[in-house]
């Protein structure tokens, strides 16, 4: 039984570095997803141009073959990551180019009758955006926000191939010691569940505070 | 005779192939109520949303408080006017949407003051001491704090003119401002553009329906059809009094789809 208490303990360590891997992450994720989702909608072609290319790049390449770029080619570059930092920026700019996407289709589904009231009323393209598109646009970009934060989640387990303890890792660890496969698997699948529905309730209830007092008609 | 605030001298506007303006040019005085009625198409809006800077014109000039609207001067040369010029010409201009367009996610307060605050700097005590005379005005003053989700359409449109009047504009457009209100909640709009007709001299345009609050508000009335002014007169000639043909038979059916004249 202690023995089965020190194996929790190495499969709870790894699940703290899959919670830090994935809050970092989603923090890059969701910078890279402002300003490429932003840039999309650009009226300066460069702009427009820059960020496409990025989120075609990250879009169509694999994560793994990102991964293995940040880790191990980008030290022959002079830039030598710990692997969580190579981890963090790996899943960060490969999810924020999806995210990019759904700023982009939020902002663009808020109606046209909002930025005819900021030009009636005076207001600058950044001002109109800042104060009355992207607050509206925010609450159309949450629930798939909380998708990319759980495929997010769980792409993290591809850091345990540039050999971070993560929960995946530590899995395998487990059995290798115990030669027990069910348990260490049953446990990280529990793990990475309640992690995922933790996001999700997250998610909801940041949703459920925003709308309220809107139109219900428009989300 | 004062110079006139809006000059439209032969501006063109098509959408696509369909030619909506086409060399129209009109005059408005400093402080008159003007209403502009016509079938749907026949460009009254389109001229609205023109002078709020909402479309662009294909041809011709407008002048607006004795400066171009879409181009400015340069070394005696007239150019296209850029973002900054356009910025400068709207402070002069304010308008009032068929669908209010409030902003959903602010309160009806925040809705007001936004846009002083944000353009002319105003501090937040300021722009909420005038907000709250303005809501007082338009018979809100207790709704300050609500959000547009939980007003009526009248009281939402009343909360777009107060939102408009904060920036203090020297040209009001009001474009079919109560076509999407229930019957019975007309007349409490309509009612607090009477009293801002009454108590200030800004200039009004109106793209309306109502014939009758036509009639009774307005000092000069456009008829308008494919583009062009047909006719224009004081109201009694225009409602009572049609010269032209077009007129009539538009009236005619206005009057036979139950509008009082």
């Amino acid at each position: 039984m202690t023995q089965w208490s020190g194996y929790l303990g190495l499969i709870l360590q790894g699940a703290l570095v899959t919670i830090e891997l994935t809050l970092m992450g989603s923090v890059l994720a969701l910078i890279m997803a402002f300003l490429a989702g932003m840039g999309r909608v650009s009226r300066f072609f460069i702009l427009r141009a820059i960020a496409t290319a990025y989120i075609e790049f990250f879009r169509g390449t694999s994560i793994f073959v990102q991964l293995f770029w940040a880790y191990f080619v980008l030290p022959f570059a002079g830039l030598s990551l710990t692997p969580l930092q190579a981890g963090v920026l790996a899943l960060g700019l490969n999810v924020g180019a999806y995210a990019a996407e759904v700023v982009r289709g939020a902002i663009l589904s808020v109606g046209r009758e909002q930025y005819e009231a900021c030009t009636a009323l005076n207001l600058g393209r950044w001002q109109g955006m800042r104060h009355v598109i992207l607050p509206q646009a925010l609450l159309v970009m949450l629930p798939t926000f909380g998708n990319n934060a759980i495929e997010l989640l769980k792409a993290t387990s591809v850091v345990s191939l540039i050999s971070l303890a993560d929960l995946t890792f530590q899995a395998q660890v487990v059995r290798s010691q115990t030669g027990s496969t069910l348990m260490p698997f049953l446990s990280v699948l529990i793990t990475y569940f309640a992690l995922a529905l933790i996001i999700s309730w997250g998610v909801r209830t940041l949703e459920r505070r925003m709308a309220r007092g809107l139109d219900g008609v428009r989300i | 005779m004062p110079a006139p605030i809006i000059k439209i001298d032969a501006i063109s506007k098509s959408f696509g192939t369909f030619k909506v303006l086409d060399g129209l040019s009109m005059q408005v005085m400093p402080g008159e109520k003007l209403a502009l009625i016509g079938p749907s198409g026949s460009g009254k809006t389109t001229i609205l949303r023109i002078l709020m800077t909402l479309e662009k014109i294909d041809g011709g000039h407008i002048q607006v408080d004795g400066e171009q609207l879409y181009h400015m001067e340069r070394n005696g040369q007239l150019l296209p006017a850029d973002e900054r010029h356009l910025a400068r010409m709207r402070q002069k201009i304010g308008m009032v949407f068929q669908l209010f367009n409030l902003f959903p996610h602010k309160c009806v307060m925040d809705n007001v003051t936004l846009a002083p605050m944000l353009t002319k700097g105003v501090a937040r005590a300021a722009a909420e001491k005038r907000a709250m005379e303005l809501l007082d005005m338009v018979g809100l003053a207790d709704k300050a704090k609500a959000m547009p989700a939980q007003l009526s359409g009248g009281q939402k449109q009343r909360v777009a003119i107060a939102r408009a009047l904060a920036l203090s504009p020297k040209i009001m457009l009001f474009d079919e401002v109560t076509s999407a209100l229930d019957p019975e909640l007309v007349e409490e709009v309509l009612n607090v553009m009477r009293k801002l007709a009454a108590e200030t001299d800004m200039t009004m345009l109106l793209v309306t329906h109502e014939m009758g609050f036509a009639h009774d508000f307005a000092d000069r009335v456009l008829f308008f059809d494919r583009g062009r002014i047909v006719e224009e007169g004081k109201p009694d000639e225009i409602f009572r009094h049609p010269k032209q043909e077009r007129t009539q038979s538009f009236l005619k059916k206005i009057i036979a789809a139950g509008h009082r004249v």
